[in-house]
């Protein structure tokens, strides 16, 4: 079976050992509610930033409709969870699988559209979804869908972390995810090489949709109340944010960014009045001291590194 | 039999013929040149060949492993047909490392699933390692082992002409089209690829066709010769043979004119 190299067994342990500690704290008091709302938090924007930057980073398919496929997976999980009474897993699975097919449905006819538009082509597309939302009585219109019981906590968003986290750079460090970056920085040339660009931007499309279905579902699952304006154009503006400021083309890069902007988000909402200047502020200064991001770097994930022969 | 025959094939963009009724068969083995001068329609050629521009009219068969016709021409199905190709203008993947270049060549090699790639099953490390093994064998081969790492577009331009025929070699053809591989080289390095191209051909047992516009490296290599001008196939044969054509000195340095 699969066999574990030193490096792997030390990262597999300090994971368990990172969850096993917030866990005791979490149960001691340490961790108070608000702590632990903005981990989950964080837990949820790195599942979002991650499955984004395979679409936008990795494939360099310019996506603003990411809070779409996360609406789809949060109504999903939010109908089984409440009307239906299923467990928690399988509407996790299930919302991720209807993620996934809206995000083949709209990436087959987009995906030939390139840069701009099909940015425009996937902003219309989360544009679509939240009117949907709004209309349909059913899961609750504008009002928004209540009563969702609470099952995400800090076990369920490490685990589903971790696991998109390791999945997507699986998929990455493939021969899947080397077609996807040909894709990105040549596509004539990745066709002549034998990759059929649309099967793998649909693909990447849909994988990425997959991940932001399950962390629709946890949040829908941990704030009770989920409404159609949660996830409209801005909240797919946050999230390329994170990816653009962590840094395109590196998993670590969302991962910190995702970690970095929410704690930022969240001191600054002490002080409304000047939250979005100096936000923006911080941006600006990224941009213009990093352009390539914070960890802009692919090399952290594909090539350069000396690869681990196993 | 030969391995490409192609039969009045043409090419318009709009009222432009770029390629004119063109008829030609090319053996398996040889190495033969397409020469002709600038929008002579050789690329355009090229590209119809693998797929890139659909014919007006025409056809195209390829007797490789199976026959293929004009109608299953696509470009990303041309390796699996055992077809490679490189570029007049260098079309690397820039930001890639010459590894990850030379890795996606093996694309149609590989075969396990998505599944396999996310949990990495016994299937997935079977076939990256041998991909390894195999990159690092063709990159020694050419001399570019220890810019493995290295960013494609960091490497001097005589390399990245050479890595784009490493990554053409890496999809195993049966044949090779190589678009103006010297172009830009000086005369040194123009013979060092000379070498490098009889090799490859005796190496990999291939055909190798190739647009140029370095005389010396076509009449010096290439068994036979098709001469383009204006979208026509204005002469065909030995390197010899064709120099010595009156439509071919016609086309390149121009018509005399009679005295009255």
């Amino acid at each position: 079976m699969i066999k574990f190299s030193r490096k792997q067994i030390m990262i597999i342990g300090a994971l368990l050992i990172f969850y096993a500690i917030v866990n005791l704290m979490i149960n001691a008091g340490i961790i108070d509610s608000y702590l632990q709302l903005n981990i989950i938090v964080i837990g949820i924007n790195i599942i979002l930033a991650v499955s984004l930057n395979l679409i936008t980073g990795f494939t360099g398919q310019f996506s603003l409709g990411h809070a779409a496929f996360m609406s789809i997976g949060a109504y999903t999980s939010a109908i089984l969870t409440a009307n239906f009474s299923q467990p928690f897993i399988l509407s996790i699975i299930l919302s991720g699988a209807m993620a996934a097919i809206a995000g083949i449905l709209i990436g087959v006819p987009t995906l030939r559209l390139k840069g701009d538009y099909l940015a425009i082509a996937t902003l219309g597309f989360g544009e679509i979804i939240r009117i949907l939302a709004l209309n349909i009585d059913y899961i609750g219109g504008a009002i928004g869908f209540n009563d969702i019981p609470q099952y995400t906590n800090w076990t369920w968003t490490f685990g589903l972390t971790v696991a998109t986290i390791i999945l997507i750079y699986n998929f990455i460090n493939s021969y899947h995810g080397r077609a996807c970056a040909a894709i990105r920085e040549d596509e004539v040339a990745a066709e002549v090489m034998g990759i059929n660009a649309t099967y793998y931007k649909v693909l990447a499309f849909a994988i990425g949709a997959f991940f932001a279905g399950i962390a629709g579902a946890l949040y829908a699952n941990y704030f009770y109340f989920i409404k159609p304006d949660s996830f409209g154009f801005m909240k797919s503006v946050d999230i390329l944010v994170i990816v653009v400021f962590g840094g395109m083309k590196s998993i670590a890069g969302s991962i910190v960014g995702a970690i970095a902007l929410t704690i930022i988000s969240s001191f600054l909402q002490g002080i409304p009045e000047l939250r979005m200047i100096i936000y923006s502020l911080i941006l600006f200064g990224i941009m213009i001291y990093r352009p390539t991001g914070l960890i802009g770097d692919e090399k952290l994930v594909i090539g350069k590194k000396k690869r681990r022969s196993i | 039999m030969p391995i490409l025959e192609v039969n009045n094939l043409t090419k318009s963009f709009g009222g432009i013929d770029a390629v004119t009724d063109i008829s030609l068969d090319i053996d398996a083995g040889d190495i033969v040149g397409i020469i002709g001068p600038n929008g002579a329609g050789k690329t355009t050629f090229f590209n119809l060949l693998t797929g890139l521009y659909t014919p007006s009219s025409g056809e195209i068969v390829y007797n490789l492993n199976n026959r293929v016709t004009t109608r299953d021409l696509k470009p990303h199905r041309m390796t699996s047909y055992g077809i490679s190709r490189t570029f007049q203008n260098i079309r690397l993947f820039q930001d890639m490392s010459v590894m990850d270049n030379v890795l996606i060549g093996f694309h149609s090699g590989l075969r396990y699933g998505v599944p396999s790639a996310l949990l990495r099953l016994p299937s997935y490390f079977k076939s990256e390692n041998r991909t390894y093994k195999a990159t690092d064998k063709l990159l020694d081969r050419f001399n570019l082992l220890d810019k493995k790492y290295e960013s494609a577009k960091n490497l001097p331009y005589g390399d990245q002409r050479k890595l784009e025929i490493a990554r053409a070699l890496a999809a195993s053809p049966r044949l090779l089209l190589l678009d103006e591989p010297a172009a830009g080289m000086n005369p040194r390095e123009t013979s060092e690829l000379m070498e490098l191209i009889r090799w490859i051909r005796k190496e990999f047992e291939l055909t190798i066709i190739l647009i140029e516009h370095d005389m010396s490296l076509v009449m010096n290599i290439c068994k036979k010769v098709f001469v383009f001008d204006y979208g026509n196939l204005i002469a065909s044969g030995t390197p010899d043979e064709v120099q010595q054509d009156e439509k071919v000195i016609r086309a390149y340095l121009g018509e005399e004119v009679e005295k009255c």
